[in-house]
């Protein structure tokens, strides 16, 4: 029950995004102002237990929602044919290319404070 | 055996074969993939692609029908984007202390994925909503086709670049950070969250609590910056 009082929720704050992101003539899709709206909403416990418990659900079984959108590239395979190689070659290279990059930057950036380091961070701290 | 085809020829054009096909294979992808240790090509967002995707070629059911049923999972995809902001939440006191390294980490990270997708497109020669449609592909597939749209890419396009990208991170990331010698699990899902999007961070939850909670932040805030910035890059260089 309260999975599903999460889900109205949630879907409801996805409404107001989209609704708003075209009355202000926002530069960002629906439901990113969605989770804005959420951020906000989640101080009240009335709204954070159900949507808790939605959101678990939700980001736990991810990978499942891409399967539909994914299955949607046999409408291209013309243009994934003529580009095959190249489009691979685009996509895996900038896909390394961005995880490197964040992950070196974020190590330079905070080298020792993360989780890993907790303990000592938080000795560090006091 | 007549009966048999009829029988077939009316579910698969009903909305029960698309959502039945989508749930029950990902279910034994996710099976086999828990089976073989949750090897990275063992991704079960990829095998469930590749089968249905097979079927469908193979018996020329086209999209459309399929997606007639597989739209009540696909339309999940809006709430869960909305979702991420519980993660988020849930690790506020920790976002808000180190919110100068994230947030450079995000925004660095996510030009270059972009960027350099943008770029090699543009050297090879690419049609220009092919180089549109990639700029938003380390976004998770719903926001990646609303920024295509704005951008004058193709919305279709952007999403399965999006899936593809995200694929690549999941699979090749443990690969990756082990020859960087990246041993931080949360700096390890902060990177996938970041450049491989909603499959990235799927991965990083399989693997790794902290690995999860910082995909989920990286995801949540590359929405936020990628939907404000790459518009307004395009308005401003395009």
């Amino acid at each position: 029950m309260n999975a599903l009082r999460g889900l109205a929720l949630l879907l409801l704050l996805q409404i107001a995004g989209e609704g708003l992101t075209r009355a202000l003539n926002l530069p960002f899709p629906g439901p990113v102002v969605g989770l804005v709206l959420l951020l906000v909403a989640l101080r009240w416990a009335c709204i954070r237990e159900p949507v808790a418990a939605i959101a678990e659900v939700l980001l736990a079984h991810l990978s499942l929602l891409f399967v539909p959108v994914g299955v949607g590239v046999i409408t291209h395979l013309a243009l994934v044919s003529q580009f095959g190689w190249q489009l691979l070659l685009v996509i895996v290279m900038s896909t390394w290319i961005g995880l490197a990059v964040t992950a070196v930057v974020l190590r330079r950036l905070m080298p020792v404070t993360l989780p890993d380091a907790a303990n000592r961070a938080g000795a560090r701290d006091e | 055996m007549n009966d048999f085809v009829q029988l077939w020829v009316y579910l698969s054009t009903t909305p029960l074969f698309g959502l039945a096909a989508t749930l029950t294979t990902y279910l034994v992808a996710a099976a086999l993939y828990d089976r073989l240790d949750r090897a990275p090509w063992a991704n079960p967002v990829l095998w469930s692609v590749l089968c249905i995707g097979g079927v469908l070629l193979a018996t020329n059911t086209p999209y459309p029908t399929y997606f007639a049923g597989a739209q009540f999972v696909h339309v999940l995809l809006g709430p869960a984007v909305v979702a991420l902001g519980w993660p988020l939440w849930q690790r506020r006191a920790e976002v808000k202390k180190r919110w100068l390294a994230i947030t450079l980490a995000a925004l660095i990270g996510g030009i270059a994925a972009g960027g350099s997708a943008v770029a090699l497109a543009w050297a090879l020669d690419m049609p220009t909503e092919v180089v549109r449609s990639l700029a938003a592909k380390s976004v998770t597939a719903p926001v990646a086709m609303g920024i295509a749209e704005r951008v004058g890419g193709v919305p279709a396009l952007a999403a399965v670049f999006a899936v593809i990208t995200g694929l690549v991170g999941a699979m090749s990331g443990k690969y990756l950070f082990d020859a960087l010698g990246i041993t931080s699990w949360a700096i390890r899902g902060f990177a996938l969250g970041t450049a491989a999007h909603g499959i990235g961070a799927a991965r990083a939850l399989q693997v790794h609590s902290d690995a999860g909670a910082y995909a989920g932040i990286a995801l949540g805030l590359q929405v936020v910056l990628s939907s404000i910035l790459i518009p307004l890059l395009f308005r401003w260089f395009a």
